[in-house]
């Protein structure tokens, strides 16, 4: 599904990823965790497509293409989704009128028809009903005066509607309480497919302990520096990055 | 001629003294009616077409702008003006409201029958020496403007209309449609008196052929007395090569509610200016703007509003999103007077700029006179947020398609103004056209 092959992103001059190889295969999810600006976030948005980074060397591939040349509407039509670590508030873009906006835009792209009003409007209620999001949240404009959790949750419910190929989740755990992360976990879960993967980046192993990995990556200074099973989590719970910060400094 | 220095005229000024000597006699109106054309024609001598040393004009040379004075149009035929009406229609879907309707400056229908409103030509009104005649061009506060004494020296087509309580929640639109074989220029100017307690949405468009040079100055005055209601909505979407300058006087009386809100897209060159003084205490004003430019368009707003008595609430939101290589000014004053306490005036112009080349010029001003009041004032320029560009993005949306959903929804606040529904639509639309024709 994934491939990441020696990517070297700079911005601004100043070398944020240096060399990282990653492969996420179908169906697979693969937790990346490392140290605070370590380039978890970078890497998600360099997938996405962000234009504020040089790539200056390495190819991203999915599905065996090369997507570094699409611009992120291309990217998000090909199944690429973020979930940001910190979500954008859109004063006047009701979210109706958005997720109608992406869901048809997506649609369009890919060829199919145009949802109608009335589709989209059950589509969104249900799924919005899945992760405890309330109708009156669903009338307000897109993020705006939403609490850090209901950000995530929206995050998530775009998750749910855009049915992407490839899901990257930013923090999604981080400023949710644990009964918001237990939704939120399921909500991923139901999501799981053969044909989809998801690349979740945490600090907590407590997230993982609800969304259960394939595999576990940790990431320094701009790189893959291991790659193990969900336990190797529970390592690093229990001793820190202490290690990798050394290993990835030599 | 003694030791007076002249100033030097421009081919348009000169233009402008040479008709006025000529048709001064023929324009409608008893004596007193010709002593005011010759008094207003007198102001707009003394300046001419005002240039950047006028102060409310330091960022719109209209001496520079309009070169020539083209004469005005021949009176078109009924079918003819039925013609351009047909072709020139500013709103996507007609309103089911009724219309007073104006080809090349001329008022070419009949009024429409309204219960509780009377409508009478102008050039009829002067002629007879229609008492409401005397109520034209009263607010003191634009009494200085050339522009405004232009029209009244000239003043002959238009309308007056009076709506009465007996009219219910009345509904009027002012069409105003310009197509010629060769430019013209038009001064068309409708007094609107709105009565004690009556209601009235007005609803005034503007449109015309592209291509053509023609020149407007047109002027609106709504005089609105104690409690009435009335609820202005302009739209300017003149021909792409059009001059157009035009006022909208406003007096108010007490316990007034007032909102105007203008939607300017059209025109080579526009200059709107709107003066609304308050004669009532406890009067609700809202007034807004979205205007779109693109190309080498240039448009300008500029509000003097007099807060002259106490207890006046007044909210003005501008926006202006400029494209390409096109210019926008923003003047705006608030004048609260010494006894006008308890004044709540607030005042934003917001711009958003979609191209490097775009300028935006923003003149927010109070003048406090008073001790006991709430004012503010606030002017943005930016431009659209690459964060937020690439969210939407990233959830699929082409970058045109994101853009124009910031846009749209930059534009938004405005026009949540505008109370009826079948405008409001008409506006979105307009936006939407504006910004597909972006590609
Ligand atoms: N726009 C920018 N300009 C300069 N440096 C940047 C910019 N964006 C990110 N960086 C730097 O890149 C490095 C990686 O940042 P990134 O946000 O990818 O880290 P992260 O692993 O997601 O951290 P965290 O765990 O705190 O979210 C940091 O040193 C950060 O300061
Ligand atoms: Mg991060």
């Amino acid at each position: 599904m994934l491939e990441i092959r020696n990517l070297v992103v700079d911005i601004d001059d100043k070398r944020i990823l240096n060399g990282l190889n990653l492969t996420v295969n179908k169906g697979e999810v693969a937790a990346i965790m490392g140290p605070n600006g370590s380039g978890k976030s970078t890497l998600s948005y360099v997938i996405s497509g962000k234009e504020d980074y040089t790539v200056v060397d390495g190819e991203i591939l999915l599905d065996g293409e090369n997507i570094l040349e699409l611009d992120p509407a291309e990217r998000a039509a090909l199944g690429v989704f973020l979930a940001f670590q910190y979500p954008l508030e859109i004063p006047g873009v009701g979210t109706m009128t958005f997720l109608k906006a992406v869901m048809n835009a997506q649609r369009k792209a890919r060829g199919e028809a145009e949802l109608t009003t009335p589709d989209l409007m059950r589509r969104v209620r249900e799924a919005a009903e899945e992760l405890s999001i309330n109708q009156e949240m669903l009338k307000r404009p897109l993020n705006f005066g939403f609490s850090g959790g209901e950000k995530k949750r929206m995050e998530i419910l775009q998750m749910a509607l855009l049915e992407p190929k490839l899901c990257i989740l930013d923090e999604t755990d981080s400023g949710l309480d644990i009964d918001a992360l237990k939704i939120v976990a399921d909500g991923v879960n139901a999501l799981r497919s053969p044909d989809r993967s998801f690349l979740v980046i945490t600090h907590y192993q407590r997230l993982l302990d609800y969304i259960v990995p394939d595999t576990v990556h940790v990431m320094a200074n701009g790189r893959i520096v291991r790659t193990g099973g969900k336990e190797l989590a529970l390592e690093l719970e229990a001793n820190g990055y202490a290690d990798y910060r050394q290993q990835a400094a030599e | 001629m003694g030791a007076d220095v002249k100033p030097l005229r421009t081919a348009a000024e000169a233009a402008l003294i040479a008709r006025f000597q000529a048709a001064a006699n023929s324009l409608p109106g008893d004596s007193a009616t010709g002593r005011r054309r010759t008094e207003a024609f007198d102001r707009f001598e003394k300046t001419g077409l005002p240039t950047r040393r006028i102060e409310e004009f330091h960022y719109t040379d209209l001496r520079a702008l309009l070169r020539d004075a083209p004469e005005p149009a021949a009176r078109p035929d009924a079918a003819v003006a039925a013609t351009v009406l047909a072709h020139n229609a500013a709103f996507p879907a007609p309103l089911a409201i009724p219309s007073l309707d104006f080809v090349n400056g001329y008022l070419v229908s009949q009024p429409p029958a309204i219960a509780g409103v009377d409508i009478v030509a102008l050039d009829a009104a002067l002629a007879a020496g229609d008492a409401l005649t005397g109520r034209i061009g009263a607010l003191e506060l634009a009494q200085d403007n050339p522009m405004l004494a232009l029209n009244t020296a000239f003043m002959a087509e238009g309308a007056i209309v009076r709506v009465s309580k007996e009219a219910g929640d009345a509904g009027l639109q002012l069409r105003f449609a310009n197509a010629a074989d060769a430019p013209f220029s038009s001064a068309p100017r409708v007094l609107v008196i709105v009565d004690d307690g009556a209601s009235l949405d007005l609803i005034e468009t503007h449109a015309g052929a592209s291509g053509l040079a023609y020149q407007v100055n047109a002027v609106v005055e709504i005089i609105a007395g104690d409690g009435a209601r009335v609820n202005h909505t302009r739209i300017n979407a003149e021909g792409d090569a059009a001059q157009a300058v035009s006022t909208l006087s406003v007096s108010l009386g007490a316990d007034v509610r007032f909102s105007s809100f203008g939607l300017t897209t059209g025109p080579a060159m526009s200059r709107h200016q709107i003066f609304l003084g308050c004669a009532g205490e406890g009067a609700d004003i809202t007034i807004g703007g979205a205007t779109m430019l693109r190309g080498r368009q240039f448009a300008d707003t500029t509000l003097t509003l007099d807060h002259a008595v106490p207890n006046c609430n007044s909210r003005e939101l501008f926006k202006t999103v400029l494209d390409d290589e096109s210019t926008g000014v923003f003047q705006g004053k608030i004048i609260v007077r010494q006894h006008a306490q308890k004044t709540d005036g607030r005042m934003m112009s917001a711009a958003l700029l979609l191209a490097e080349n775009a300028t935006m010029n923003n003149k927010p001003e109070l003048e406090i006179f008073a001790d006991d009041v709430q004012c503010a004032h606030g002017a943005t320029c930016g431009q659209l947020d690459d964060d937020l560009l690439f969210y939407l993005m990233a959830r699929g949306l082409p970058r045109k398609q994101a853009e124009a959903l910031m846009v749209e929804a930059f534009l938004g606040e405005p026009l949540e103004f505008v109370a009826r529904e079948d405008v409001r639509d008409n506006l979105v639309a307009l936006v939407e056209g504006w910004l597909a024709a972006r590609g």
